[in-house]
């Protein structure tokens, strides 16, 4: 059964951001990586490339699938997570350690379009039926 | 009456049909409406045998004309060792699928990383993937390539001194993917440099394509070309001939990021085009953005050494409409015989094959010079080819060519002539063609 | 098939050659060239004897499976045998020595073969012309749809920008349409894997450039409405484009312009016996209807007023797609095949194919999940094995497959079911081959039961076994000159 970790807010393609003061961490459910099987690449965007919520900003690929990463809000990459270029299993290591990319979110709000761990938790269980 | 590529006998089909429940072959379409079912008679001939089918196409090649070659503009008559069809013609290279099952394919996908890796060399890149159609379409792809790579920039240059069929290629893809294209400009017969900075003020372009000998057989000077492209982002993409590339300055040392082509001169019969087979490779910070296939070494669980398919979330297959290419099938066969012609020429038999079309080529035009009828449009090292202009109407020059048995004297779109020896030109022939122009009342 | 571990790099001793060349008489040579338009490091290529070479890639053979090795029931793929005179034809030397831009008047038989196949492959689908120039499958996906796109172009209809295509189409359909520049609408298919008709509907409007179609569609069934869906189509003005990838079973049968088609494309390493060459070179026709004749690509072969054949743009045409026109080579092969087959042997081929196919169905549907209960055409997909009790997977079965000297079929596709197994036999195949393969299907079966570890660790006799895709992706090494380093101790 996969993870979810409380405090985090995620989205229906999978993605958590976690929130601190005006900045937010986003990366991969373990669900997310769970599906993916063995992670061989992150796609990641560069500093200060605009991001908006709904829209990918990059992508993870497996052996013989590839999603994209769709972000949970909008804002500004402030930071990438450079340690996944050598070593995306961190990615399923521990997806909630490992982030992705962090922004600085230009609209809160957009949070709210978000659910919560056992909201996602409960959308997880009907996504598989 | 059986036929020889059906081996089913009556009975193997009355058992057949039976283990399926239905009475004939033809209850197998019952789903299909009547009315898109064929009643009709097919408007073919009646079966023919072998030798009958021999006798058809031997027929029809009496209405070609067998023609010396001194024409190149993106297809070279170069020379064919022998030992290449005999391998190519082996069924387990000829009759296999692509190489998705890697326990029973690693014959195919031996032969494609050594090809990547050739290409590679020579082309001064580090990536390679296992083939494109033929140059024109890996030109179209490096563009898109280029698009894909950079953010948010939607223009792609291309140098004007491109083959006519290379840039038509470019052209049709850009207009229906939507990439915005300009033609750079070129100063006595060269890429003009500073025509390609004046256009890359718009910071919009993703691109820029020259070529590395050029359309009027020119080796390009793409000095400072690197330098002009990078400051604004974009990337350099060199179209390249690779049997040169043993001799002139490779796209990689020109401070190129992706090199496109046909390696339709590595031996390559003229086939009327095809299948030729292209390439496109890269620097190795773009090897995700490169579109087709690719091998990569790996191991398997008894830990022997083994090639397999590899970054194949790129593919359409599994990206789908988010692919950046919907190349499938390539040109797999036709790697394999580049492959085997690399091998057996290795850097000294390409060089001497180099010199020789050298050799020929500057004996047919400073023959032609001599005879007064032509001259020189530029003063600029060319390696087989080259373009001249004349007096003499290239319509009845290359009339009295053909006559004579010789395929010369093309016209470019500015009206010169363009003329190509390789190492399989003679001096005899090259005289003869030389008399018959000056016999040109 | 036996392994053997060496790269052609790895055979190069310094000063060993595999070449002849002419005596060089020249007065000049390359050295004229000035150093800064020369390269400075030299290529790495092996250094390489005659004798060297034939037996390398001899060696490398033996690793390899085709056609003629043995059964290949790859889905969608049509790995139909290869006829040999196909091949006598095609290395004719009159044919090999033509460049390409010589004058038409030079090349009549050239382009008598290339007008009598589009000539053939008209009668065969019932389209109105032809192109031969695409060099696959996919290109001819990718030129059919700038046909289209062309087509409301010229009448001055720039709103047509979406497509739509099933979500069981080969991943191939998607991709051109994006590369074309199109806008990908899915639709979905219903429970027995045709288009949902009510979920076609809503999508249909002035928007709608075109659908794509396979039929029968990847699952191997016939779209029994298709004449509604043409019609629904054309009514909202799109364009019906017709993924040839799966026409082995109505050759001879059914034509695709019979069905309401105005665009397709064929690949004539399917249906038309050209070998894969181990992924190419194949060969994608284009053929359209009528009203889209104009919009074929540069350049065409037509009959010109002075009783010859020439080579000629049009201004309605949508682009060049090719350097030059095709891959000839396979042209004449296929030429060659449809020569040899007739309009009689023609009527059997698809109808064969068919019966195949639906004969391994109902033979191994015991044993392997059938998902849709249904006539099929020239291939059909399982949903796995029957019984997954102890965890073994298609991959298994796949894998397992090898081991008793087949080709596994097409595995993972269409996504429609988690464990597809799309199997594929042809025509040419005889009833005591797909005999044998039925009997070792059934025993693959019984060893899942029984057995599973020998399947999860499955192949254990072809000359390497499972490998590991996962560090290949990871850390990509795809050259010679990487691979040396990565071997250099550190």
């Amino acid at each position: 059964m996969a993870k979810t970790i409380e405090g985090l807010f995620y989205s229906e393609s999978h993605e958590w951001i976690k929130v601190e003061g005006e900045y937010g961490y986003i990366g991969i459910s373990d669900h997310a990586q769970e599906a993916m099987g063995n992670i061989v690449y992150v796609d990641m965007p560069e500093e200060d490339d605009e991001v908006a919520q709904g829209e990918d900003f990059g992508a993870v690929e497996s052996v013989k699938a590839a999603s994209d990463l769709i972000s949970p809000v909008s804002g500004t990459v402030v930071e990438v997570n450079e340690a996944l270029g050598d070593t995306p299993e961190l990615l399923n290591q521990n997806a909630y350690d490992n982030w992705i990319i962090k922004v600085k979110i230009s609209n809160p709000a957009e949070l709210d379009n978000l659910m919560d761990a056992t909201a996602y938790e409960e959308y997880c269980k009907n996504e598989q039926h | 009456m059986g036929f020889a590529y059906f081996p089913h006998t009556p009975d193997d089909i009355r058992s057949m049909l039976e283990r399926i429940g239905v009475a004939t072959i033809d209850d197998l379409y019952a789903d299909v409406p009547d009315d898109v079912i064929f009643h009709g008679d097919y408007d073919l001939p009646e079966a023919l045998s072998e030798e009958e089918v021999r006798r058809f196409f031997a027929a029809i090649d009496k209405k070609n004309q067998p023609l010396t070659v001194m024409v190149g503009a993106g297809a070279y008559d170069h020379y064919a060792p022998s030992v290449i069809q005999s391998i190519i013609s082996r069924s387990e290279f000829l009759t296999a699928y692509t190489p998705y099952q890697p326990e029973i394919s690693q014959g195919t996908l031996r032969y494609i990383f050594e090809f990547q890796s050739m290409i590679a060399t020579l082309t001064g890149m580090e990536c390679c993937n296992a083939s494109m159609y033929d140059g024109a379409t890996s030109a179209a792809e490096a563009m898109m390539m280029s698009i894909a790579a950079t953010r948010k920039k939607s223009r792609v240059l291309i140098s004007s001194t491109l083959l006519p069929q290379v840039r038509r290629v470019v052209e049709t893809y850009a207009k229906w993917h939507g990439v915005k294209l300009s033609v750079i400009k070129h100063c006595d017969g060269n890429t003009d440099l500073a025509h390609l900075e004046s256009l890359l003020e718009g910071d919009d372009v993703a691109g820029v394509l020259v070529p590395s000998i050029n359309r009027f057989g020119i080796i390009e000077d793409l000095s400072g070309f690197a330098d002009a492209v990078h400051s604004r982002k974009a990337l350099l993409m060199v179209y390249a001939d690779p049997s040169a590339l043993a001799v002139v300055r490779t796209p990689g040392e020109w401070g190129a990021d992706v090199t496109c082509g046909d390696a339709q001169p590595l031996g390559i019969p003229l086939s009327y085009g095809g299948p030729y087979v292209g390439f496109l490779a890269c620097r190795k910070e773009y090897v995700r953005k490169l579109p087709g296939r690719i091998v990569g070494a790996t191991t398997d669980v008894d830990g022997k050494r083994a090639f397999v398919l590899t970054l194949q979330a790129r593919e359409q297959h599994i990206r789908r409409e988010k692919a950046n290419s919907n190349i499938c099938s390539n040109q797999s066969l036709m790697a394999l015989y580049v492959t085997i012609y690399l091998s057996l020429m290795g850097k000294q038999g390409l060089k001497d094959v180099c010199d020789l079309s050298y050799g020929a080529a500057h004996y047919l035009h400073d023959r032609l010079l001599e005879t007064g009828l032509f001259a020189d449009v530029f003063d600029r090292p060319f390696l087989k080819e080259f373009v001249l202009k004349s007096d003499i109407p290239t319509e009845k020059l290359q009339k009295a060519l053909l006559d004579g048995g010789f395929f010369a004297a093309l016209q470019t779109e500015e009206g010169y002539v363009s003329f190509c020896a390789t190492e399989r030109r003679t001096i005899e022939e090259i005289d003869r063609m030389v008399d018959l122009i000056k016999c040109i009342k | 098939m036996k392994y053997y571990d060496k790269l052609i790099f790895e055979l190069s001793r310094q000063g060993r050659v595999g070449y002849t060349l002419p005596r060089n008489n020249w007065e000049k040579s390359a050295d004229e060239i000035p150093a800064m338009l020369c390269r400075s490091v030299e290529a790495e290529l092996p250094q390489v004897s005659e004798l060297d070479v034939v037996r390398h890639y001899t060696n490398l053979s033996n690793m390899n499976f085709g056609v003629d090795t043995g059964f290949y029931p790859l889905g969608s793929c049509t790995m139909k045998y290869n006829p040999k005179i196909n091949e006598e034809i095609a290395a004719m030397a009159c044919f090999r020595d033509i460049h390409p831009l010589q004058p038409d008047c030079s090349v009549q038989g050239v382009l008598e073969v290339y007008d009598g196949l589009c000539r053939s492959l008209e009668a065969i689908t019932g389209m109105a012309k032809f192109t031969l120039n695409p060099f696959a499958g996919a290109h001819g996906e990718l030129t059919g749809l700038m046909v289209i796109r062309r087509y409301h172009e010229l009448r001055g209809d720039d709103k047509r920008t979406k497509v739509i295509v099933p979500d069981s189409a080969h991943g191939t359909n998607p991709a051109s349409a994006a590369v074309c520049g199109l806008n990908v609408v899915e639709v979905k298919s219903t429970a027995d894997g045709c288009i949902d008709i009510d979920a076609l509907r809503p999508l249909l409007d002035d928007t709608v450039a075109g659908i794509m179609m396979t039929n029968p569609n990847t699952l191997g069934l016939f779209e029994t409405r298709i004449r509604e869906i043409a019609d629904m189509v054309h009514a909202c003005g799109g364009l019906l484009y017709y993924d040839g990838a799966n026409f082995n079973p109505l050759l001879g049968k059914v034509r695709p312009g019979d069905m309401g088609f105005d665009v397709l494309h064929l690949n004539l390493h399917k249906t038309f016996s050209t070998p894969h060459g181990g992924g190419g070179p194949g060969s994608g026709p284009v053929g359209v209807a009528k009203h889209l004749a104009n919009c074929l690509p540069d350049m065409r072969v037509e009959h010109g007023d002075d009783g010859m054949l020439h080579c000629v743009s049009h201004p309605d045409a949508t682009g060049q797609i090719s350097g030059f026109m095709g891959n000839f080579g396979v042209i004449l092969r296929a030429y060659a095949y449809i020569l040899m087959l007739g309009k009689e042997n023609i009527k059997l081929a698809g109808r064969l194919a068919t019966l195949n196919a639906n004969y391994v169905k109902e033979s191994l549907k015991d044993c392997y999940k059938l998902p849709i209960e249904k006539v099929c055409k020239h291939e059909f997909v399982f949903d796995g094995l029957a019984d997954k009790s102890t965890g073994v997977t298609t991959l298994d079965v796949a894998k397992r497959l090898l081991d008793y000297g087949f080709h596994a079929p097409t595995i993972y596709f269409p996504l429609l079911f988690h464990q597809a197994i799309m199997i594929e036999p042809t025509e040419t195949e005889s009833k005591e081959t797909i005999d044998a393969f039925i009997e070792v299907m059934q025993r693959i079966a019984g060893e899942a039961i029984e057995m599973p570890d020998e399947l999860h660790t499955a192949p254990h006799t072809t000359p390497v076994r499972r490998l590991d895709e996962t560090t290949a992706a990871k850390h990509p090494v795809i050259t010679y000159a990487e691979l040396r380093l990565c071997n250099q101790p550190t």
